[in-house]
């Protein structure tokens, strides 16, 4: 490691966040308004209604990416705004992402062999 | 904003200070979160594998399942969401009773969801469609079960069996044959995957009974706000869970 990378600098790379004050000694945290939450919320539930009515409607076989859709959606919403994953640092980003690349990967491999079976 | 929090936080010795203690415990539930994913994904692909090679069992077995309680259901746990994250602000305002409320209110609103799961645990087993020796799904696709009957009588069951056997029932015309074995195999992955979200639900039920003794005695004092964020990252890791069970189990058509 050759350059020399200032601590300020690598700080505000690492550990990104609005958390803390510069003493470091006591923890101001990034408080999202209760405001954000509420519109969330109501997002979530206007999704909800969504994908109840949309299984009523018989769009053959759309039907479940439709509703896997609207899933991934409040799941995206949830994990951003009351998990915090917005406001979060790269490295919790990237740890939650893992999560999901992995159960992208377990069913790869697993419809790779189920979807050529004839 | 950030003047509200004014207090030290406790550092313990192994840390640098209060930012590495807490950016620590959030990387550790996400490790930890990360791991529930593979434990969930688990039955998710066992679930997605059966679900393409037995279509129409699957939509025969899922149109035994009430929307109108699974719609309800994701509600009170969106809902819970919502009061969670409310309890985290209260706890990073230093708003002691407002904190307790919304962990109470969580907690209630957990506890319905498990209400209304435990009455339709209990519907499924009165229309015999537990999975295992007493699993019948001609008994509860005849209708049976329905109004707390309890159990009818066998001969009257027979009876209706060999309704439907014979060749002049056919009031479904080229509708593909339903296997029942591959319908219990539907009602073994809802019973599994509906379960082991039960689980968590009653773990995440403790460990909000725990916090909320703990902040009415004033140990989230000062924006000690860790442990409540900690336990709001797996609730709604919980109701994410849930976010997909309720389409996958009772929605498909």
């Amino acid at each position: 490691m050759g350059v020399p990378v200032p601590a300020v600098v690598l700080d505000s790379v690492i550990w990104k966040d609005g958390r803390m004050d510069p003493t470091r000694e006591r923890m101001t945290p990034h408080i999202v308004p209760i405001a954000t939450y509420l519109k969330v919320f109501a997002a979530l539930f206007v999704l909800l209604i969504v994908t109840v009515l949309a299984a009523q409607v018989h769009m053959g076989v759309l039907n479940t990416p439709v509703a896997m859709i609207i899933a991934v959606a409040k799941a995206v919403l949830i994990v951003l705004v009351f998990m915090h994953v917005r406001y979060a640092n790269p490295l919790v980003r990237i740890f939650a992402a893992a999560g999901f690349f992995w159960l992208i990967i377990l069913f790869a491999l697993t419809f790779s062999d189920v979807l050529t079976r004839w | 904003m950030s003047a509200t929090v004014q207090s030290t936080i406790p550092v313990a010795h192994h840390f640098d200070d209060a930012k590495q203690q807490y950016l620590s415990a959030e990387l550790g539930m996400w490790a930890f979160l990360a791991q529930e994913v593979m434990f969930f994904g688990g039955v998710f692909c066992a679930y997605a594998v059966y679900r393409f090679r037995f279509p129409h069992e699957f939509i025969a077995g899922s149109h035994r399942l009430d929307v109108m309680l699974g719609t309800i259901n994701t509600a009170v746990l969106l809902t819970s969401s919502l009061t969670m994250v409310l309890a985290v602000h209260a706890a990073q305002m230093n708003r002691r009773w407002l904190l307790v409320l919304n962990l109470v209110l969580t907690m209630l609103l957990g506890g319905t969801f498990l209400g209304v799961k435990a009455f339709e645990y209990h519907h499924k087993y009165v229309e015999r469609l537990v999975p295992g020796r007493s699993f019948d799904f001609e008994y509860a696709a005849a209708g049976h079960g329905h109004g707390h009957g309890v159990v009818t009588d066998g001969v009257k069951h027979e009876k209706l069996k060999q309704e439907e056997a014979s060749p002049a029932s056919g009031n479904e015309e080229s509708a593909p044959a339903i296997n029942p074995k591959k319908v219990e195999l539907f009602f073994s992955l809802y019973f599994i995957m509906t379960g082991l979200h039960a689980l968590h639900m009653v773990i995440g039920i403790a460990v909000l009974l725990v916090l909320a003794i703990a902040a009415a005695r004033g140990a989230f004092d000062g924006g000690r706000f860790t442990h409540i964020e900690m336990t709001g990252l797996y609730w709604h890791f919980v109701d994410i869970v849930w976010v997909f069970l309720f389409p996958l189990l009772y929605l498909i058509r």
